[in-house]
């Protein structure tokens, strides 16, 4: 039988083949090469770019580099936005590798946030986690780790370190079966339809009645556009994989319940 | 917590009774006539019928309620007839009782009332201590009074043999009439109140019944206990004045009400005087209105008096049973019951409702409010307007609220959906629109909606009863809504708005934001009481009332005594709605309202799906560079080394594990430790795939564990490593154990062939065995098993090849394998998310108060310099002092307090003292001139709450539990399981099967003493020992007749008095008490005095004896008794016998080249059809281990094994001990 364990596993193995070309409109010394890379999906952008960055300066020079910045058939990548919700969000109806652009100069100010080092990314990381927990155990969890608790969480995520992040992270899963669970889901709904960037509300795990409240559940109460009159579980099944996935990814990333709570009466 | 029962009676005299676990009154349909009060304990509920006579309905159980008559029949020899009936004239009777004072005939023995009926007819017992006697069974001696033996001798003069026969109580689950004594009773009785069963364990069932005549007079019935349900007789209690009214509590408090209002209060309650001795008096609450009612728990009185104000009595506990002051409660009552857990009921005055006192907990005996039980009684069909509804028609109190009652029908539906709280997100197109959820009855009339705010809810809505005209409409509201559309990722600010909520509702005039808890709150009581009430500053409930007193049940007299549930318990008394039984159920486990089977079908598919774009997404793109490259990680940590060389002591250490996985994701490790030796840095290092075990060893001053790999078990010495905090010591266990399974593969629950063991701390472990560690001759060494930790705490544990586990708590709870893995400490992903369940554990700690006799002031606890401490432990070498003596680990918490413990081997006197000529020597019951020194055991109860994959098998305790064995293949479905209760009956558990491996019930298998061990074998043959360790083979068990007909008593091995059993395929293998000298020529003394055991495990074993293991010869199809008992070995400890005839013991001092350890795995090697007792011991994990059970492992060994052995037959010196324990320097475990 499979496991949560198997679950977590592959959404945590999950990659995305990548293709990286340059912006024809940088300045170049010479031609650059287009740069292949499989992108953890639980990952964010700057943390797996290291080499793209150094393969192309390669073949730079270093008055012409500002800030490097992704974008993708036109769209600024937002890089505190996981890899695999990108990816589902903007090019999951494309043919693979991704391909992504990479831009040196005239930096969207208007789009996208500055990502000066990578403690940003870590210091936007934490914060979620901090949110998540906030929202599932009042911060109890996150609160009562320490630091070095908070950093073998971190250094897991940036090394793509499974057994450390989970040997954390499972800390800000747990919950007692026996007391009705935790307080509420943390996740959030990305919209390619919305202006908003996300739909992030209070949202019970267990109904008024008493019912573990699913996938199901959520999006007819959060987005009930998404569904459609006959029915959601014919629609959600014909939803292409990725986008649900995109879905459980982040709910996994924000540390929220396994996914199984969520879509049991879903897909069961 | 078992399901116990709430017992009520209604005005009309109806009894009713509801379950901790239900939702409904059910009636109590064969009441022979109404009923005026019910006083009710565990097992039995006492009543008073309207006749003023006395009832009594014992509850049914598995277990009948048996009593043994027995009588001698005694007889003289003389030259003429030789024995016969005729006595001298000084002799005893020729029916007599068994000190020949009595005259027993056996017709003079009568059933004591109609309840009874004789379960056969007499017969002789041929049992005499343990032995079978010859078959007439007569014992004799030389004359009356004397010692007796078996055998006739030349000077046998008299002899006698007793007769025995049983009585069994019929009257189960049905009101028996107790008889009633004319000569001494001419009252009608008015009250009655039952309890004191904590006052003393023996005899078991024991009760105190407490009644009150019409003309005031207390009585006491005397002599009640599990095999006397119904008492022997009354007897009269002397009084300072008439008494009305009279509560008892489960331990020694009895308070009594007089006529003119004062109370009275028994002292000098004991176990040996549990009438008491005296009452003292306690003045009334208030001193113009007189007590009309009291009731008091363990240590909590509450009182009622003439103006039905309710009162509460402060500082009461057993050395101050008076207490020391009234304080003055919300509400208004007619009665109150204070039951299990001092959690209190009561009916109200004025709506003779029964009311909850919630939040009532050890740290807050007065609770904090009333809430009232609506749950529907038995055939009454629910409130039909409510069912819409789940918040309608149900009480609920909060807290103050000062706003006026409402009953103004228009502003009501504003108000309601104020006070619903609905709150929309100001910003319409995001936040969906806040339907409220399906709700005809929102739109319904509304009638008046009382406010029930506070505690004193009870006098509120006398007032609003008087109000308005009752409507037959009930109201409901909805419940709140609460959304909140949080823009920014900032996960304070909801808290920060939930907490605003809190103060805004009433200040505020524009939208009303609700209590973020209001949800919990209507979710139902299963959530969080105690949050609820503390938390509700501003909630308001509704409340429906409920049209005609018809439809509302009204409340006479309420008991729970006998129902356990506390603060913490989810009840489902109180919401009346249809729909709620769904609900309930799902509350309750999220995990379980999906069945596995459903959970395993979309885990699957999710899986499945997962798989599936990983291969479209990564299959062709294999080639492509990984973007982050693996590497190292290691983690490390300060930690403490109980290092390897001497003088052995703690030292400060680096820990360090480095984990490091290969392109294929496989994992493996090493650890390190860092330590100085010399000045010089060194370090210490283990593979992680050849870690074999890690034992946590938790005590009250260090987070330790220890580490094995194969050589470390040979060694018999460990690494041992100390955390700084049990957080710290969790976490690097749970890692490593991870790190453990993974380097060897393995995950998921046990197989069903594995190999279960325990420690001396309850530590559940378990091994995966492998095909070839039954092989032969060259079997995987017994050091070399990979053991992993389960979650739970047990003492014993059996199970089958079926994947049937049982095991029992050190409780004598009886708990079965849910088929989950992990709990405890191992969290997420080292545990399964289903079945897993919380499991609690009681033990006691003892320790001895010792005391000196000197000339001047007699016993004290002044003692000689050299003597041991006057508050010790058994040895007297520790210092054990009441205050000082902790919990045996942090996570045992405290439950009693310090009692005199006399159930002590050897006996006491009635202050629990034991005496003797000196320390240390031989203590006895009783002082004689000799004695200068005294002890006495007190004991303190602790429980322990853990998780693990075990849910408990209710109600019997037990001490000792089997299933049957079977092949790898076998197509039977259902599998004998017996037991032995904790008072040595011997049970069957029937409907045990693969799919319900809890069984269904359990059918009771007669014996004539109490049994201690049970084993049953593959082809059902059941062995067993009784207490005066005498061994017995059950004959004709089948599966037709699971229960088999009749024992055959086995004679133990010569002077040996067997303790523990066990029956493989054919061979049957038993244990003794202890080793007395069995000659054996290579036994040799241990000198070596360093256990490593009080380092590992404290000085538990120490105190243990280990005994010698018997093996069964002759036994055969025809012949399944056997012929004799052949010596294997002595340091023995206990055995567990395979489906393959497998020998595996738990065995005492086994040498290793660096320790000594008590409590060893070993395995016989060599065991085969022509040699089943085997060849030598091979030795594994210990020390500390307590038990282990191989009847899972039915795999047979490779055939090759069997091939080689014929072909070259090597000499046992080739065996495959490893060199250090082959000659085990100074063992005594010998082959």
């Amino acid at each position: 039988m499979a496991d949560d364990k198997d679950v977590l596993r592959d959404v945590w193995f999950g990659r995305i083949p990548t293709c990286f070309t340059l912006n024809p409109d940088e300045v170049t010394e010479r031609e650059a090469e287009p740069y292949y890379l499989l992108l953890p999906r639980v990952s964010y952008l700057p943390l797996v770019t290291d080499k793209v960055k150094k393969h192309f300066l390669k073949v730079m020079r270093t008055e012409d580099v500002e800030e490097m910045w992704f974008e993708h058939e036109g769209t600024p990548l937002k890089w505190h936005y996981p890899i695999g919700v990108l990816f589902d969000f903007h090019a999951s109806n494309t043919v693979l590798p991704w391909s992504i652009t990479v831009h040196f100069k005239n930096f969207p100010d208007v789009d996208l946030l500055h990502c000066p080092t990578n403690s940003m990314v870590e210091a936007h990381f934490m914060s979620s986690i901090k949110e998540a927990d906030a929202l599932k155990h009042k911060s109890q969890v996150v609160n009562d780790m320490q630091k070095k608790d908070h950093k073998q969480l971190w250094m897991g995520l940036q090394n793509d370190k499974f057994d450390q992040f989970w040997a954390m992270n499972r800390k800000l899963m747990e919950y007692p079966t026996e007391e009705g669970g935790f307080r509420y889901i943390p996740f959030r709904i990305y919209q390619t339809t919305n202006d908003r960037p996300f739909i992030q509300r209070l949202f019970r795990p267990v109904s008024t009645e008493g019912n573990p409240h699913t996938l199901f559940d959520l999006l007819k109460e959060m987005c009930p556009d998404a569904l459609t009159k006959d029915g959601c579980l014919q629609h959600l099944l014909c939803l292409p994989w990725t986008s649900f996935m995109s879905l459980t990814l982040n709910l996994c990333f924000s540390s929220s319940p396994p996914p199984k709570v969520e879509s049991a009466s879903l897909l069961g | 917590m078992p399901v116990s029962l709430l017992w009520a009676v209604d005005v009309h005299g109806r009894v009713y009774s509801l379950s901790s676990a239900g939702q409904q009154w059910e009636l109590g349909r064969d009441a022979p006539m109404e009923f005026k009060r019910v006083t009710a304990a565990q097992q039995c509920c006492w009543s008073l019928g309207c006749d003023s006579s006395i009832y009594l309905n014992v509850f049914a159980s598995d277990l009948p309620v048996r009593y043994k008559v027995e009588t001698y029949e005694n007889q003289r020899w003389n030259p003429v007839d030789g024995f016969s009936e005729r006595l001298l004239p000084s002799d005893r009777w020729q029916w007599s009782d068994v000190t020949g004072l009595q005259h027993q005939p056996l017709h003079s023995f009568q059933l004591p009332s109609s309840s009874w009926e004789w379960e056969g007819d007499w017969y002789v017992d041929e049992n005499f201590e343990g032995e079978p006697t010859e078959k007439e069974g007569w014992t004799y001696s030389i004359d009356f009074p004397s010692t007796y033996t078996k055998d006739k001798k030349w000077n046998s003069c008299v002899r006698r043999r007793r007769w025995i026969r049983y009585r069994r109580y019929k009257a189960m689950d049905t009101w028996a009439k107790i008889p009633s004594q004319p000569m001494s009773l001419p009252d009608p009785f008015s009250d009655i109140s039952c309890g004191g069963w904590e006052i003393s364990e023996e005899p078991g069932g024991r009760l105190s019944l407490w009644v009150v005549s019409l003309q005031g007079k207390v009585w006491f019935r005397e002599g009640i206990c599990h095999h006397n349900p119904e008492g022997s007789s009354w007897e009269e209690v002397p009084l300072p004045g008439e008494v009305v009214q009279i509560s008892c509590g489960p331990g020694d408090l009895v308070w009594a009400v007089l006529w003119e209002g004062k109370l009275i209060v028994r002292e000098g309650i004991t176990r040996d005087c549990p009438r008491g001795l005296s009452w003292a008096v306690v003045e009334c609450p208030s001193p113009e209105v007189g007590a009309i009612h009291v009731s008091v728990g363990n240590g909590v009185v509450w009182a009622v008096t003439k103006d039905n104000k309710v009162w509460f009595r402060r500082g009461v506990n057993s050395h101050n049973p008076c207490g020391s002051g009234w304080i003055s409660m919300v509400g208004e009552m007619i009665m109150i019951s204070v039951g299990l857990h001092d959690q209190v009921w009561a009916i109200g005055c004025e709506d003779r409702a029964v009311y909850f006192r919630q939040g009532v907990t050890s740290s807050e005996l007065s609770g904090k409010t009333w809430r009232a039980i609506s749950a529907p009684r038995d055939g009454e069909r629910p409130h039909s307007s409510a069912s819409s509804q789940q918040s309608a028609g149900r009480f609920f109190s909060g807290e103050v609220q000062a706003q006026s009652v409402v009953s103004d029908a228009d502003s009501d539906v504003e108000k309601g959906s104020a006070d619903g709280a609905i709150f929309t997100t100001p910003e319409p197109s995001l936040g969906s629109p806040t339907e409220p959820p399906s709700n005809p009855a929102v739109d319904a009339p509304k009638a008046r909606i009382p406010k029930v705010t506070s505690d004193s809810f009870i006098s509120e809505l006398v007032s609003d009863r008087d109000q308005g005209k009752p409507s037959k409409d009930v109201l409901s509201v909805t419940p709140a809504v609460l959304e909140e559309e949080v823009i920014p990722a900032d996960g304070e600010e909801i808290l920060l708005c939930a907490g605003e909520a809190l103060l805004s509702t009433e200040s505020r005039g524009g939208p009303q934001w609700s209590n973020v808890d209001l949800e919990e709150a209507q979710t139902g009581a299963v959530l969080d009481l105690a949050e609820t009430c503390s938390l509700s500053s501003v909630t308001t409930f509704t409340l429906t009332v409920e049209d005609g007193a018809e439809e509302h049940p009204m409340w006479a007299w309420v008991s729970g005594e006998g129902c356990s549930v506390d603060s913490s318990s989810q009840l489902n008394w109180f919401s009346s709605s249809a729909n709620t039984t769904s609900v309930t159920q799902s509350v309750q486990s999220m995990s379980l309202s999906i069945s596995p089977a459903q959970t395993a079908a979309w885990r699957r598919q999710i899986f499945e799906q997962l798989s599936e774009r990983s291969r479209r997404e990564m299959d062709d793109f294999k080639h492509y560079e990984q973007a982050i490259e693996q590497s190292v990680w290691v983690k490390k940590g300060a930690m403490q080394w109980w290092r390897d060389w001497k003088p052995h002591k703690w030292i400060d250490v680096q820990f360090a594990f480095e984990q490091f996985s290969g392109p294929d994701g496989n994992k493996d490790g090493i650890l390190f430790i860092y330590y100085n030796y010399n000045e010089e840095k060194k370090y210490l290092h283990a593979f992680i795939n050849e870690v074999t075990i890690l034992v946590p060893v938790l005590n009250d001053s260090k987070h330790t564990f220890a580490i094995y790999t194969d050589e470390r078990t040979k060694q018999r010495w460990p690494i041992r490593v100390a955390a700084a905090t049990e957080l710290e010591m969790y976490d690097w266990l749970a890692l490593l154990s991870v790190s453990c399974c993974e380097s060897r593969g393995i995950q998921g629950p046990p197989s069903k062939q594995a190999i279960w063991s325990i420690t001396c701390k309850g530590d559940i472990f378990v091994s995966e065995p492998s095909p070839a560690l039954e092989a032969v001759p060259y079997p995987t060494p017994c050091d070399q098993m990979f053991w992993r930790q389960v979650g739970g705490h047990l003492r014993m544990v059996e199970c089958n090849s079926a994947g049937i586990v049982w095991g029992i708590g050190y409780d004598h709870t009886a708990w079965v394998y849910t088929g989950g893995y992990g709990g405890g400490f191992f969290q997420g992903l080292a545990s399964s998310t289903d079945n897993i369940y919380t499991q609690t554990d009681v033990k006691s700690v003892y320790i001895y108060e010792n005391q000196r006799w000197n000339p001047v002031s007699g016993y004290t606890s002044r003692g000689l310099p050299t003597d041991r401490y006057m508050w010790s432990n058994a040895s007297g070498l520790r210092e054990c002092t009441k205050t000082g003596t902790r919990p045996p680990s942090p996570h045992w918490t405290w439950i009693s307090d310090w009692a005199v413990d006399y159930s002590v081997s050897g006996s006491t006197d009635r202050e629990g003292w034991q005496y003797a000529a000196d320390f240390p020597a031989s203590f006895h019951g009783y002082k004689t001139m000799k004695d200068f020194v005294r002890r006495r055991r007190w004991a303190r109860k602790c429980k322990l709450t853990t998780t693990g994959p075990w849910q408990e098998i209710p109600p019997i305790p037990l001490i000792d539990v089997t299933v049957l064995p079977c092949g790898a293949q076998s197509s039977v479905d259902t599998f004998p399981l017996w037991a032995i209760s904790s008072k040595g009956d011997v049970l069957c558990r029937l409907g045990v099967s693969a799919q319900t491996p809890a069984g269904s019930s359990w059918l009771h298998v007669g014996t004539d003493q109490p049994f201690k061990s049970i084993s049953i074998g593959a082809a059902g043959q059941v062995w067993a020992i009784a207490r005066d360790g005498s061994a017995f083979h059950r004959g004709s068990v089948s599966p037709q007749n699971p229960a088999g007909d009749c024992w055959y008593h086995i004679p133990s091995p010569a002077k040996q008095k067997l303790k523990q059993v066990s029956v493989g395929r054919t061979s049957i293998c038993a244990v003794d008490e202890n080793g007395t000298n069995i000659s054996s020529p290579s036994r040799r003394v241990v000198h070596r005095g360093f256990l490593n055991v009080p380092v590992c495990f404290g000085v538990f074993l120490a105190f243990l004896c280990p005994g010698n293991l018997w093996y069964r010869q002759g036994v055969t199809p025809s012949y399944p008794q056997g012929s004799s008992w052949d010596h294997v070995s002595n340091n023995v400890r206990k055995v567990s016998m395979g489906p393959l005839d497998q020998i595996w013991i738990i065995a005492d001092k086994v040498q290793g080249s660096q320790s000594l350890s008590c409590g060893t795995v070993c395995h016989r090697l060599g065991v085969q059809p022509i040699e089943p007792k085997g060849q030598q011991w091979d030795y594994g994990i210990g020390g500390g281990w307590d038990h282990i059970t191989v009847r899972g492992n039915a795999m047979e060994p490779p055939r090759i094994g069997l091939l080689s052995q014929k072909d070259t037959a090597p000499p046992t010196s080739s065996s495959p001990l490893p060199v250090g324990i082959a000659e085990p320097n100074g063992t005594a475990v010998y082959s």
